[in-house]
């Protein structure tokens, strides 16, 4: 399917200030392109910042400072010639609670078109087959074919969640990013979700933020543990769960941490 | 004994009633402060609406006043109010709203934005009889603008603008942030996700605010007094352009002033007839605001 060996995101010595608060310390990571990477640690231990860094979605909010490098299939995102709109296309994020936009859900799924398109309009029919082909890609199609028009904010979380998922495909990014993308969600919900990175999987990169420990195992290729701002390890998802080579890991995977 | 106890299950124990008196006397004395904001109003309108009736016709909105101002109508200090706080509007709202979008949407917090934001907030402190006396200076002798409409409506703008300012960005920040968020996280320019989800979401706010916060302008009399209002002017009835930007004009709130305090022998429900129009004119733009608001909040959202 894809190259194992290929890299998809790296990091080299990172480290990232929430003004004078250090939320990641000396981040080194290779991840690999095409599967899924999950990323555990008790709350606070900067998930989410890490996650945040790949797409450079934390510099929005001001006060923010980062050390180090972060490579993006083998590009410096810090490089000068890095446009971030271009960056944020390739890098899409999911969010810990479905965040569809206040329109309907057509346009919620071409909205990433329609802001990148390059002056006129795009085709209706152009519009048309990349709602199909998102909406099919995560499951949406046979349930909302006919409620195109309905206001996003209305459906059903599940729903929500793929749709926001949905949005990003047409972009056709590289990576997906999702934070605790099952969190809101009940266990059909989460399934749901699960099934549906299984089925993105290969195409896309995907590293998934998660308290779940189960969702973790079930769910990964390989797994990330967190502490601290701290990267404490990172292996193959069987490894890191039977054989943790830190007693940092073990003691987290047996629930000795919140 | 045991069944007793049993059928007293979850009864009300002293305590309980004891919390439950004093829940209700709290409820009460809340409920009555918030009761009593009516009491005023409707006392104001029904004591002037009682004195001014017997003035208040068609006729006394349509024609000049005459005879000294003792007879005759208001209209030329009507329509002056009306382009003051038109022409007021159309200059204070497009910056105000351009201001409050750049500090709530792209400002950082560094020391030239946290200038702006202190300045927003010392200009709103600022007596109105200073603005008066900068529209005095600044439009009326240094730009030449004379004693006028626009001079005046230009005081009156700077004199809104910081509270503008601050309802529109109340309104901004009521767009859920992770809209935002789900906007750059697709690639969306700041400008981009202002245009397309910021401002859709928000523009029922922003448009009540400014209009409430303009109509309160048209009370205002010592900005306009050294800038552009005059206490006499007959202009043509019924034409609504009857006055223009570089000229002088009557305004209601001065009118009323004139009337009361110097005109001797005017009629005694005149200046409550002038009152009742006033605050007629006001809550007519408040009603429009809400109107709007219902109307476009009818169309939204999450
Ligand atoms: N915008 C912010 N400003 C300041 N500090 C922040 C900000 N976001 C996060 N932090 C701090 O950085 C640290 C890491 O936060 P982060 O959200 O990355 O943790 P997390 O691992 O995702 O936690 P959780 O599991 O609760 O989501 C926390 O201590 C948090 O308080
Ligand atoms: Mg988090």
């Amino acid at each position: 399917m894809s190259d194992p060996q290929k890299l998809a995101i790296t990091t080299r010595a990172l480290n990232l200030w929430y003004a004078k608060f250090q939320a990641l310390i000396d981040v080194t990571v290779d991840i690999k392109h095409g599967i899924i990477t999950s990323l555990i640690g008790p709350s606070g231990c900067g998930k989410t910042t890490l996650l945040r860094c790949f797409n450079r979605v934390n510099e929005r909010y001001g006060y923010v400072t980062t050390t180090g490098e972060i490579k993006l299939h083998g590009k410096n995102i810090y490089d000068d010639d890095v446009s971030l709109v271009e960056l944020r296309k390739s890098a899409g994020m999911v969010f810990q609670r479905p965040n569809p936009l206040p329109i309907s859900v057509y346009e919620n799924v071409v909205f990433g078109l329609r802001i990148h398109k390059e002056g006129g309009d795009l085709k209706r029919s152009v519009l048309d087959e990349a709602v199909e082909v998102a909406l099919t890609e995560v499951g949406l199609w046979q349930d909302l074919k006919d409620r195109l028009d309905m206001r996003a904010t209305n459906l059903q979380l599940e729903q929500q969640q793929k749709l926001c998922i949905a949005r990003l495909l047409p972009l056709k990014p590289e990576i997906i990013l999702m934070d605790e993308p099952c969190s809101a969600l009940d266990v059909e919900g989460t399934r749901a979700i699960e099934e549906l990175m299984f089925a993105l999987k290969g195409r896309y990169t995907i590293v998934i933020v998660t308290h779940n420990m189960a969702q973790a195992r079930r769910a990964s290729d390989e797994c990330i543990f967190m502490l601290l701002g701290e990267l404490i390890e990172h292996s193959r998802t069987e490894e890191l769960f039977l054989t943790p080579k830190n007693p940092k890991t073990a003691d987290y995977i047996e629930g000795r941490y919140g | 004994m045991i069944a007793e106890t049993t059928n007293r299950l979850f009864a009300e124990t002293p305590l309980v009633r004891k919390k439950q008196r004093r829940e209700w006397v709290a409820r009460l004395i809340f409920g009555m402060m918030a009761a009593a904001m009516i009491i005023p109003l409707l006392l104001i309108i029904g004591y002037l609406v009682y004195q001014g009736a017997p003035l208040i016709s068609w006729d006394f909105l349509t024609t000049n006043p005459v005879g000294g101002m003792r007879r005759g109508g208001i209209w030329s200090a009507l329509l002056g109010t009306i382009w003051l706080v038109g022409v007021s509007l159309l200059i204070a709202a497009p910056i105000g709203v351009m201001a409050a979008v750049y500090l709530n949407e792209y400002a950082r917090d560094n020391w030239f934005n946290r200038i702006i934001n202190l300045a927003v907030i010392n200009l709103a402190g600022v007596p109105s009889i200073v603005h008066a006396l900068f529209g005095l200076g600044a439009f009326v002798l240094f730009a030449r603008m004379g004693r006028s409409v626009l001079a005046a409506s230009l005081t009156l703008a700077i004199m809104t603008l910081p509270v503008i300012i601050a309802s529109t960005r109340e309104a901004l920040a009521s767009v859920p942030r992770t809209f935002r968020e789900a906007c750059w996280n697709v690639g969306a320019t700041r400008w981009q996700t202002i245009r397309r989800i910021v401002l859709p979401n928000s523009i029922s706010g922003i448009l009540t605010g400014v209009i409430l916060q303009v109509s309160r302008t048209a009370g205002e009399t010592a900005p306009i007094m050294f800038t552009g209002a005059v206490f006499f002017r007959s202009i043509s009835e019924g034409d609504f352009f009857a006055y223009g930007l570089k000229e002088q004009c009557m305004a209601l709130s001065m009118h009323l002033y004139t009337v009361t305090t110097q005109v001797t022998g005017a009629p005694k429900p005149l200046p409550y007839a002038i009152a009742v129009v006033l605050l007629g004119t006001v809550l007519l733009v408040n009603a429009t605001a809400i109107v709007l608001r219902v109307y476009l909040r009818s169309r939204k959202k999450w």
